[in-house]
């Protein structure tokens, strides 16, 4: 029983969550968008202090629960396991899994760096360990792309139905080190599952240390009648936490998430999940991490170091009767821009958990997983795509971290995230000589004057200017220049959004 | 004579016209509706005796599709089968130019021509020297047609489009290089038939070339107008001349008149929904085109009607309307005047799709942004307000299709408005501002804010 409802929680909280990221029409956050925010680290770093005191005191009183329905990597390894043990249950009474000792030397380790990165601010870090940010992560580069093909697919359908239920989207990687630090996650992720179930929860996930240290004090458990007991290990052999060990009749609360297939596998049900507070927990101390965890160590770290950047091979396609585009470049911006509705750069960086979910909402194809070193993976915004639109506030509405406080499309224009300034080198007007202000024209605050090349001569050309206070960094002017492949205007991050 | 009047006569003159016309039709494939049409109607060149079609191939519009290399071709198989039809039918005016579809409207014409004798059609084509006005450009434009076209003679050709930038440009792309000249000597040997010129441009510039024929310095055998319903008398009057005034003036002289665009560009054949309405309350089985092309041919000094097929189905749709040509009368020309009157309450970009200002520099989409726009006000789903029943589907069906119809970097927020393509024009659209007022329609429906 107790386990049907979590399973029906947990699908309920999994579903919800990936289609967060898989979502096109930007309206479910309007439903789920709490269960991002009820996330342990994001909710930690948004000092979201009820949020935080809740989990805190439900693993107090039932467990690691959080690990089993709350936490989408955590019920992601339990579908993984799950597959696996579906496919050997045919042979009876197999060992699919079985008592492990605690790694507490590389559970402390890794909760140790990962607060010490915390502390210095290596946000790279923090990300890849970050268990619902890995899972976004893996969502919004490995899932979203195959929905958004099938969207594509649907949209070409409805395009000649002459409806417009669907449209293309632009599928596109909008960050190389990122998609591959997803992939390698999840290829771990699904590794590990396979094999040991929850070996990743246990001996990696910071979250999982902080709260399995929390649940050895749990009020309720499960706990197993050593009478009743046959000493049959289908407990043992089916606990995907490997935390059951039936030859001293006792289970490791601190490695146990609640998940309660013990207790409805049990025939002869000598476990019950109870008011256990005090039981022991019998745990045996542990080795040094193994090869094992040494592996896995380097290929984390290997991957936090493939930040080789996108090489864009641009084929030019002339199109007959059109001139040809030249695709937009980067270009250099000494402070990054980060969304409206972040106080500072540095603020910004400092809740970021690199979960993407803002980049799978951003419409406008402007925020991207940074490749910067400090900043690896926590969203930054660029313009060669489309500029942050006035009436777009979606970025703020999903951030479960605090880091983009939510807006609305008036407060926009009074946080000033970054300065336009004008490359004179590049412009149309300097090298072609004709007559342009697409800038000015398309700038929604009025933030750019033309004003006379040669003030002595009143017909000479115009040319942008930028009035630094009513600037406010949206990368309209930046994304509708007409230089190319680099914008003669181009956005400048400001560190302090709010001040005047 | 009053207006009224006019029309009556004229109105008379085109029937009997017709009735004349029917009773020497070449060979046509017999109507599969059982109906007994009377046959393709034939306009008489006073000046030489030529049995015009009234309906005449625009080859302007021509099927395009791509080559391996991804570049647009003119589909000369589909062209082969239209003139085929066409022929069949009746229609002995091909209309070309060395500028149409990337320069390749003449060959294309020319390969589907050069089947049957060369004295069963008449070709119509121009000297199309808008980039460079040197007499050696101009001469090699002239004598390349030739080639293009598998002939030795021109029936009939035009200086194109002159009156954009009135005289002074006449005077630099006809007059000062010789051209003129050249084409009356071309003329005297044979070469050309008849000499004319298409025209786009204000009234002092049509003036100015009427005096010309007045004063004897050139016979004007023909003249091409933009003739429609729309432009009769509803042309913005600074820019473009009413199409009456021009026919009055030719009329006047007795100079036949070759029309372009009776359906500006296809605009006419496709209306806002409550006027398409009003034309099948009175014709349900004949298409909105059909009362176009009719308004043109009810004038009887209109030798042919251009109209650029690029497929089958208007080929056949106009043969429908032309081999059993009923002019308008009196009561059915009012009620087009009240048509065009309510034609000119929306707020569509005048754009005929000649491409004439592609390539835009910077990319820009320019007949494709202001096809889009127009055919968003034609079809009814032009979203106008938030109080607007349906608002919210309407806007995403105009922001959905918009992204469709023109991928974001080649739509109207990325004209920097250069102006280069406004002399292009024949239209003089004020592209910029144009482009300008749809962007700014857009951002009213991406804010959310109209």
């Amino acid at each position: 029983m107790l386990r049907h409802i979590r399973i029906v929680l947990a699908s309920i909280f999994f579903i919800a969550i990936t289609l967060l990221f898989l979502d096109l029409t930007g309206v479910l956050h309007l439903w789920f968008g709490w269960m991002a925010k009820v996330q342990f680290l994001p909710a930690v770093f948004a000092a979201n202090f009820a949020v935080v005191a809740g989990l805190v005191l439900l693993t107090l009183i039932f467990g690691r629960v959080y690990c089993s329905v709350i936490c989408p990597m955590g019920v992601f390894q339990d579908i993984v396991s799950r597959l696996r043990v579906t496919r050997e249950r045919r042979r009876k009474n197999h060992r699919h899994f079985a008592f492990s000792r605690e790694k507490r030397i590389a559970r402390y380790g890794v909760l140790i760096l990962f607060i010490s990165a915390f502390l210095i601010g290596f946000h790279a870090f923090v990300a890849i360990l970050a268990p619902y940010s890995s899972y976004g992560r893996i969502a919004q580069n490995l899932f979203a792309p195959i929905v958004q093909g099938v969207n594509n697919l649907f949209a070409i359908i409805s395009e000649r139905a002459g409806s417009y239920a669907f449209y293309t989207r632009d599928v596109w990687i909008r960050s190389l080190p990122t998609f591959i630090i997803a992939a390698i996650t999840f290829i771990v992720v699904v590794i590990l599952a396979w094999r040991g179930g929850r070996t990743y929860c246990n001996t990696i996930c910071p979250v999982g240390t902080i709260l399995g240290f929390l649940s050895r004090f749990s009020l309720f458990r499960p706990v197993i009648d050593k009478e009743a007991c046959k000493d049959c290990r289908v407990c043992e052999h089916n606990c995907k936490a490997s935390c059951i060990d039936i030859s001293t009749h006792s289970i490791d609360a601190s490695r146990c998430v609640s998940c309660f297939d013990c207790i409805d596998n049990c025939k002869f049900s000598a476990l019950k999940y109870r008011f256990a507070f005090g039981a022991k927990s019998a745990v045996r101390e542990t080795e040094a991490p193994g090869a094992d965890e040494g592996r896995r160590a380097f290929v984390i770290g290997a991957a936090a170091l493939a930040t080789t950047a996108v090489a864009k091979a641009q084929q030019k396609k002339v199109d007959g009767g059109y001139a040809a585009v030249m695709d937009k470049e980067v270009p250099h911006r000494d402070t990054p821009v980060t969304p409206f509705g972040s106080r500072s750069v540095k603020d910004f960086y400092d809740r970021c958990t690199a979960c993407q979910l803002c980049v799978a909402a951003c419409p406008n194809g402007v925020l991207r997983p940074s490749t910067d070193f400090d900043r690896f993976m926590q969203p930054e915004m660029s313009y060669e795509r489309g500029y942050c639109r006035p009436e777009c506030t979606r970025c703020s509405e999903v951030c479960p971290a605090g880091a983009i406080l939510p807006v609305t499309p008036e407060e926009k224009t009074t946080y000033k995230v970054g300065l336009a300034r004008v490359d004179r080198d590049l412009c149309v007007v300097e090298t072609k000589g004709v007559s342009c202000g697409n800038c000015a024209r398309r700038c929604p605050v009025g933030a750019i004057r033309m004003v006379l090349k040669d003030p002595s001569d009143p017909k000479s050309l115009r040319i942008p200017t930028v009035i630094e206070t009513r600037c406010i960094g949206c990368g309209a002017c930046e994304n509708l220049c007409p230089s190319r492949p680099i914008s003669a205007i181009t956005v400048n991050g400001r560190e302090n959004h709010l001040e005047n | 004579m009053d207006r009224r009047q006019f029309i009556k006569t004229t109105g008379a003159g085109a029937i009997t016209a017709a009735a004349i016309a029917a009773g020497c039709a070449p060979r046509r494939d017999e109507d599969k509706s059982g109906n007994t049409p009377s046959g393709m109607p034939y306009r008489v060149n006073p000046n030489n005796g030529d049995r015009v079609s009234l309906l005449g191939y625009g080859c302007m519009r021509w099927p395009m599709v791509k080559d391996a290399s991804g570049a647009d071709i003119i589909d000369q198989k589909v062209v082969d089968e239209l003139v085929e039809h066409a022929m069949t039918n009746g229609v002995n005016y091909y209309d070309t130019s060395p500028a149409y579809l990337q320069g390749q409207s003449e060959r294309a014409a020319g390969l589907a021509l050069k089947r049957y004798p060369r004295d069963s059609y008449y070709i119509a084509t121009k000297l199309s020297n808008f980039g460079n006005f040197s007499p050696e450009a101009s001469l090699r434009m002239y004598r390349d047609s030739f080639e293009q076209m598998y002939t030795d003679y021109f029936d009939y050709y035009l200086l194109h489009s002159i009156g954009g930038g009135g005289w002074e440009q006449f005077k630099r792309r006809y007059l000062d290089n010789g051209m003129v000249d050249f084409l009356k000597k071309e003329k005297e040997a044979g070469r050309i038939r008849q000499l004319g010129f298409s025209f786009h441009g204000n009234q002092q510039a049509f003036d100015d070339f009427i005096a010309m024929h007045d004063r004897g310095e050139i016979h004007w055998d023909f003249v091409q107008i933009q003739m429609n319903y729309i432009d009769w008398t509803h042309a913005d009057g600074v820019r473009n001349v009413n199409a009456e005034y021009l026919y009055r003036q030719l009329d006047d002289r007795e100079i036949p008149i070759t029309i372009m665009e009776p359906l500006q560009g296809g605009r006419l054949a496709n209306v806002p929904a409550n006027i398409a309405t009003r034309f099948k309350e009175r014709e349900p089985d004949k298409s909105i085109a059909s009362w176009a092309f009719r308004f043109v041919g009810t004038y009887p000094r209109v030798l042919t009607i251009l109209s650029g097929m690029t497929d089958m189905a208007p080929l056949k749709d106009n043969l429908d309307t032309f081999l059993d040509f009923k002019p308008l009368n009196e009561e059915e020309l009012e009620f087009m005047e009240e048509m065009a009157v309510l034609m000119k309450e929306y707020p569509m970009v005048n754009c005929n799709d000649c491409n004439y200002c592609m390539p835009c520099p910077w990319g820009i989409d320019i007949p494709g942004i202001f096809r889009h726009y127009n055919k968003m006000i034609t079809d009814g789903t032009f979203a106008q307000s938030h109080e607007q029943k349906e608002y919210a589907r309407l806007r995403r069906a105009y922001l959905v299709s918009y992204d469709r119809a023109i991928p974001t970097v080649r739509q109207a927020d990325h004209c920097i408005s250069c102006g280069e393509c406004v002399p292009h024009c024949p239209q003089s659209i004020a592209i910029p501002n144009e482009l300008n007022r749809i962007n700014r329609y857009v951002e009213k429906l991406k804010r959310d804010t109209l």
